[in-house]
């Protein structure tokens, strides 16, 4: 048999300075209470309600969110019941955050910071981190996800608020280190050789307006934080999925185009050439027909060794109506020295004519070779060579040409992930040196 | 379970232990405490009113662990230097004994276990130390002086010293907690893990004004 529980009751409690009414909303789990008419710190477990501190009214901040406001926060009843300023000094400047403690006599107490507009969810941490190194920076382990050391330093109490269920005092002083993976961020404090972890979520001041139904808008957040998550970071793997797909789409297309050109031989005719023998060298083909629609290649096939040749060359029209002229340097050398055995150019090559008409043609051909080397030679300069006209081949240019601006939007979008990343870490401690001046470009 | 019914030695009202192997009771009718030798039980003085708090657990609050029920028989509060906090004493339905700690409403469950290890002594502890158990690396974080202030309910022991002595916690990366107990010799230890008060699925909880 159970005596019946008292049922603890939200009390007030006059002021031993100024007789004012501090009113207590977190039960028996508050050590320190406000007075925020004279600015003095309570603990109302004492039955003399003993003064811990009176700090400077001149120190006053207006919280965003009214102590005593009741939400309903990711589905849980939440008071906020107090409020501290905090602040750190980097390099001379002071720069101050807010923190809002949340309590439920069910689930305990919970943390919003506001920093420049940023807002974070925040609560202890049960675990252990394990310290390990991330590009050769200090970085943390926590449930198998990984946080970069982003800045250390000493964190001030600025002002009170509320009750705690501390012992809170006005320029007490810790020393914080945050770590972060955005969105989620783990901070380690240290007082006395204690160390305590807190786990922050960053989230949005439109579910802090709609969860605690705030009359006033929350200002806008300015600048990037440190665990703000990217507006782009899924825009990158989007891109680069996107430009994946549309690059394998592109190759099917130009796999089909392979497969459906009909690449056949129309002419195929052996020759030899002696650079030696006077007179005219240029000569005409017989005649052959050029059938469909679609490109024409011609391929020059020699036994050209340590050598090379100059192909002057017509595709003509037997009626005279079309002819296209173009010319081609057959070379092919290869040796052995010191590194071993080398070879340059190729003793065959090839000119694509993208759409020739249907009709019948010839080609005229003009060899040429080392005048020079042909008069010392004994035998002369000569060659044999094969000349191989394909209709309607596969070509790949066009893909090799569409890469490029393919690759135009994951590029760029990439470059302004980037550009993000160098704003959040040019407030950390490890800002790229004194120009970190990456400005609002992005 | 229904355990043996005896009478109070100081009011003799009848007193019916829930569980069988209490040796620390409060009689509900005169608030004597009761310490259990063998079959007598003494009185031993009268139980001090405990200091108002704000757990949400109470005696005879149920809930599940593990998919055991238990149901809460009695509780010890502690003190230490920056407040206190409370270890309610669960019975479990298998008959064996369970804790559930309640420090502002951070919640975790552990049970008493032989240790496999022998602990340094309280003033050579450190924190910062590992220790290997139960396959986990458990580290030391706090090293806190304590002191009973109160109990009520049954518990497994007795809370007759006041006087204060040393607890040592320790935690894993994921979130499993040991507390070394140096109030007897050799310690106790106790392990256990963090849990979410949903988790248990508590019924018979608390009530608070406006909640």
């Amino acid at each position: 048999m159970v005596a019946p529980s008292r049922v603890p009751k939200p009390k007030a409690i006059n002021c031993p300075n100024c007789g004012g009414n501090i009113e207590l909303r977190g039960f028996a789990h508050t050590r320190s209470a406000v007075c925020v008419q004279c600015c003095t710190i309570i603990d109302p477990t004492t039955p003399e309600l003993q003064i811990l501190q009176q700090f400077d009214e001149r120190l006053r901040v207006r919280p965003l969110i009214p102590l005593g406001t009741r939400g309903k926060y990711r589905g849980i009843p939440y008071e906020v019941i107090g409020f501290q300023v905090r602040c750190i000094n980097s390099d001379g400047v002071e720069y101050s955050w807010h923190e809002y403690l949340l309590f439920n006599p069910f689930k305990g107490f919970r943390y919003l910071t506001q920093y420049d507009g940023h807002w974070n969810d925040v609560l202890t941490v049960h675990g252990l981190p394990s310290f390990t190194t991330l590009g050769g920076r200090k970085a943390v382990n926590y449930n198998n996800v990984n946080y970069k050391h982003f800045q250390n330093a000493v964190a001030r109490t600025a002002f009170v608020m509320g009750e705690f269920p501390w012992a809170v005092r006005v320029g007490e002083t810790n020393t914080v280190d945050d770590y972060v993976s955005a969105p989620y961020m783990m901070s380690s404090e240290q007082t006395e050789g204690e160390v305590n972890w807190s786990f922050g979520t960053y989230i949005l001041g439109a579910e802090i307006e709609q969860a605690f139904q705030l009359k006033t808008k929350l200002p806008a957040p300015r600048g990037v934080y440190a665990n703000q998550p990217s507006p782009f970071q899924d825009k990158v793997r989007a891109s680069w999925r996107t430009f994946m797909l549309l690059c394998l789409g592109w190759a099917a297309l130009m796999a089909f185009f392979t497969f459906s050109a009909s690449n056949r031989v129309i002419f195929d005719q052996n020759f030899h050439f002696a650079q030696a023998v006077p007179g005219e060298h240029s000569f005409v083909t017989q005649p052959f027909e050029v059938p469909g629609k679609g490109n024409v290649e011609i391929e020059l096939t020699t036994d050209l060794k340590n050598n090379w040749a100059y192909f002057s060359l017509a595709l003509l029209r037997e009626d005279g109506a079309q002819g296209f002229d173009f010319g081609r340097e057959v070379s092919y050398y290869s040796g052995r020295d010191s590194d071993g055995s080398w070879s340059e150019g190729k003793a065959k090559d090839s000119v694509i004519l993208p759409r020739v008409p249907a009709g019948r043609y010839y080609l005229r051909i003009e060899p040429e070779m080392d005048a020079q080397a042909s008069a010392t030679a004994a035998s002369g300069m000569t060659m044999n060579y094969e000349v191989t006209v394909r209709r309607d081949v596969p070509t790949t240019w066009l893909f090799w040409l569409a890469l490029p601006l393919l690759l135009i939007p994951p590029i760029v979008t990439s470059i302004r992930a980037m550009a993000f990343e160098g704003r959040r870490w040019s407030e950390s401690d490890y800002a790229p040196g004194s120009s970190s001046s990456s400005g609002d470009d992005d | 379970m229904s355990g043996p019914s005896s009478n109070c030695p100081n009011c003799g009202a009848p007193i019916k232990f829930a569980w069988s192997s209490a040796v620390q009771a409060a009689c509900p009718y005169c608030q004597a405490i009761i310490i259990r030798r063998d079959v007598n039980l003494e009185a031993v003085g009268t139980v001090a009113d405990l200091p108002p708090d704000a757990s949400a657990i109470q005696l005879m609050t149920e809930g599940f662990f593990d998919n055991k029920h238990f149901t809460v028989i009695g509780r010890i509060r502690y003190e230490w230097e920056q407040g206190n906090w409370n270890e309610w004493h669960l019975l479990m339905n298998d008959g064996t004994s369970g804790w559930l700690s309640d420090a502002q409403a951070d919640y975790a469950v552990s049970f008493a276990v032989t240790s496999p290890i022998t602990f340094p002594t309280p003033l050579e502890m450190k924190k910062g130390q590992v220790f290997q158990l139960q396959g986990a690396q458990f580290m030391v974080t706090h090293l806190t002086k304590v002191r009973y202030v109160g109990f009520e309910g049954e518990l497994p022991f007795t809370t007759s010293d006041r006087s204060e002595f040393t607890t040592a916690d320790l935690r894993t990366m994921d979130a499993r907690f040991a507390t070394i107990d140096y109030s007897e010799t050799p310690p106790l230890l106790f392990m256990g893990r963090y849990v979410d008060i949903e988790a248990l699925k508590l019924t018979g909880l608390r009530e608070f004004e406006g909640w």
